[in-house]
This record gives structure tokens, sequence and C-alpha cells, in this order.
């Protein structure tokens, strides 16, 4: 069963590094972003699966032909002390280090959602004696502060979304409304659950480029998903306008100024975040672009390859430790 | 009879607008006044708020870190920890500071951008 062990390793290999450094840099992910989200999950599920794999059934080689039969090998030696001396030392070494990455992965993953879920509840309480309600509906509220701020706070039933006072004063009612349904989208679409998912990968394996990546990537493809939710009832222009206005009053922290002369605009815009801006000036760089030159979605040939090849990506790893085993 | 959340607003409100010290026993009969004068609008509030209510969301309030008690004279008298605008600004510095966390905790709208950024999106509002 070493072939398998191999074939585990380089798909891992290749998941961590090569594929994630090209997904990232594609253009196609703004042109379809729920396939492109897909995609990212694919490859992070795929690529710890087969990450975990290759060291078990590496580790497990001396003792069984295939996973099950190593499994129950294991088991004997763990539960009634069979002799463990077939293993050796990297054999052992290797199912100790898978071991050790289950279990970090899963701790890491229970201690994120608890660090979470704290500042939210935190954040909650403060907003229930500092926040009143606002007149948009239920689930919004005001909080009298001056810069131009929107957020959501996800929490099942009571998921809030925040408008500030500078916010209400600095756009019109239609940019208004494009806002709230970009926030509605993120709760209705429950992306708080894949933003937990890729921080506590990311948290975990920090020095991976995938998972920094991903990151960076799943929290810009949220934002177009909630854009494209947005456009649906509003404008293009409106919502523009409105992330222009919210940006640039939240940077500038004063009342927005409408400038005389724009040059060319965008190209600006790109350039600085890609010299010194941060991963949100990036996102806000890419969603303008995307909202100011929309390129048609992917075709559906396209999205069904992409999708069928996520599916693919998750069946080979599980294929690799599960079939050998099952023939026999 | 209000919810121990409602409560523990109005019983902030009173703290902050009085920017001193107080005990529940006040706080309960100024509560008691502002309920009586709103209950005339909205029909009547019926029940008469207990002080060990107001306790009950003292503590509560104390647990959270929003308030705390001089400890040397009794009755006990409470205070807040810090001003309205204080707590806002903490929120604030949640929703717009740079911790790691924070995308994964709240999703915003427009996330933080450099002053060059924001005056790139500031010419492009000419154009829209």
């Amino acid at each position: 069963m070493f072939w398998t062990s191999y074939l585990l390793a380089v798909l891992a290999i290749v998941l961590a590094w090569p594929v994630p450094i090209f997904l990232s840099r594609a253009r196609w992910p703004a042109r379809s972003p729920f396939t492109a989200m897909l995609l990212w999950q694919a490859i992070a599920l795929a690529g710890g699966l087969s990450m975990i794999g290759a060291m078990l059934v590496y580790g497990l080689e001396p003792v069984g032909d295939n996973l099950i039969a190593g499994l129950r090998a294991l088991a004997g030696m763990v539960l009634f002390n069979a002799p463990t001396t077939a293993l050796g030392f990297w054999h052992l070494f290797a199912l100790s280090a898978a071991a050790l990455l289950t279990a970090h992965l899963v701790f890491t993953l229970l201690l994120t959602y608890y660090k979470i879920e704290r500042q939210r509840r935190r954040h909650r309480e403060l907003l229930a004696l500092l926040a009143s309600p606002s007149a948009e509906g239920a689930g919004t509220v005001v909080i009298n502060h001056d810069s131009p701020v929107a957020y959501c706070l996800p929490g099942g039933a009571r998921s809030v979304t925040v408008l500030s006072d500078g916010l209400m004063a600095a756009l019109e009612p239609a940019e208004l409304r494009a806002v709230l349904s970009h926030e509605n989208a993120h709760l209705n679409q429950r992306h708080h659950l894949l933003l937990w998912a890729f921080a506590a990968w990311r948290q975990a394996l920090p020095w991976l480029p995938t998972t920094r990546l991903a990151q960076e990537s799943v929290n810009s493809l949220i934002e177009m998903l909630a854009d494209d939710v947005a456009l649906k009832t509003e404008s293009r222009a409106t919502l523009i306008k409105a992330i222009a206005i919210v940006a640039s009053g939240s940077a500038g922290g004063g009342a927005f100024r409408p400038a005389a002369q724009a040059g060319l605009a965008l190209d600006g815009l790109e350039a600085a975040a890609g010299v010194t801006g941060s991963d949100a000036a990036r996102t806000t760089a890419s969603r303008v672009s995307r909202l100011l030159s929309p390129q048609p979605e992917l075709t559906p040939t396209a999205r069904a390859t992409v999708q069928v090849g996520c599916v693919l990506l998750l069946a080979l790893p599980t294929a690799l430790l599960i079939v050998p085993g099952l023939l026999g | 009879m209000a919810s121990l959340g409602e409560l523990e607003r109005a019983v902030m409100d009173l703290l902050w607008a009085g920017h001193e010290a107080a005990t529940a026993n006040t706080l309960r009969d100024k509560l008691a006044t502002s309920t009586e004068a709103k209950g005339d609008a909205a029909g009547h509030e019926g029940k008469e708020l207990a002080v060990t209510t107001v306790l009950t969301v003292l503590s509560r309030l104390e647990k959270k870190g929003l308030v705390e008690r001089e400890r040397g004279t009794r009755p006990h008298r409470y205070q807040a920890v810090s001003s309205r605008e204080e707590h806002t600004a903490e929120l604030m510095h949640e929703v717009l500071g740079s911790a790691p966390d924070r995308e994964a905790v709240l999703a915003q709208f427009i996330g933080s951008v450099t002053e060059s950024e924001a005056e790139t999106l500031r010419k492009l509002l000419g154009h829209v």
C-alpha cells in the first residue's frame, strides 16, 4: 500500500501549494463566486484529508495491506497490548503525526469557534445597551456614531445588522437598501460558517500558503456573493456609490467630498491596493472593479466542469483510503 | 413588567446620565418614576419594581464588567465603569480596527481602506 500513501502525499502537496496559488490569481472566480467558493472548500477538505491520510497509510504499512486491516492491527496494539515492534520508528512517527494533526485541526476549529462566540456575545451585550431599534425593520439597530458603518453580527435568531447614524445621514434611501440587502445576504447565506472554518484552517496551519490564500479569497468571494444579492433589487450605480461613500467615509473619518476632477479612478484604486493595501482593501478594489466592468457569468458547462472537479477532488483521497480495503 | 434586558438598559441609561454613583434604592425610585410616566401613555404597567430586582440587574451588569460598586459604603453605591461614548468607541474599534479575527466575528459592508484608496474612491464618485 506504499503507492497509496505516495499518491495521497502528492495530492496533499499539490493542494497545499500550486493549486491555491493558481486559483487565487485566476480571474474567473469573480465571474462565478459561488462555484469558486465550492472549489475552495473542496481544496481545503481534500487537502486536509490527503495530508492526514498519507501519514496514516504510510504509518500502517507494515501491519496491514490496506487502511482497514492496518487500523484493525493498530487497535489490537493500542487496546490489547499486541506487540508494536513491527512498526519501527518512522512508521510510529507518521502515525503520531497523523493523530496530532487531526487533534490539532479539531481543537483549533473548536477554539476558534469559542473565541468568535465570546467576542460576539460581548459585542451583542454592548449593542443591547447602546443601540436603538431602527426603522429599517426587525433585526436592524442604529448606533450613535459619526463614521458611516454597516455590519452584521451573526448569531442564529439573534443575528443583528448594525447601522451607524453617520451611515444613515450619508446614504440615499436606495443606497441604504443596497447596504441592508448586502448584509442580509451574509446572514441568509450563513457566510459566518465559511469564515469560521477558513479562519480556523489558517490559524491551525499558518505556514501553509493554501490557508492564507484560501481565507483571503473566501473573504472576498462572500462580499461578491452579497453584492450579487444586492444587485437583484438595486442598480449597479447605487451599489457602487454606497461602497464608495462608506469606504471613503470610514477612512477619512469625515463627510464625503465629491472630487471635482477624476482621473482613471479604478486603476488608481487597484494600484493603491496592490502596493500598500490590506486584504480588506484588495477585496474592496476587486469588488468595485467587478461592479464597474461587469463580466458575464461562466457558461453552465464551465461551471458544471468545476463542480464535477470539486466532487472528484473529494472523491479521490476518499477512494485512495477506502477502496484498497474494499477490494481486499 | 419590563424584561431584565430592558431593565439593564434603563439602569445603564440612568448611571450614564447621572455621572455619579447611586444606590439600588435611588435607582429603583428613578426607574419607578420613569415607568409611571411611560405607563400613563401605554396603559398601566401594574406591578411595582422591587429593589431586589434592581439588585439582580446590577449584579448582572457587574458580571458583564459594565458596572462597579463602591464596597466601602452601605448600602453599596453603583457606578458605570465607562461612559456611553467609551463603550461605543470600544465597539467601533472592534468593527473598524484590524483585529485578526474581526472578519470572522462580524461581516462589515466595507473593510478598512487606507487614506489613498479612500481618495481614489472619492474620485470614483464623480464618475458614477
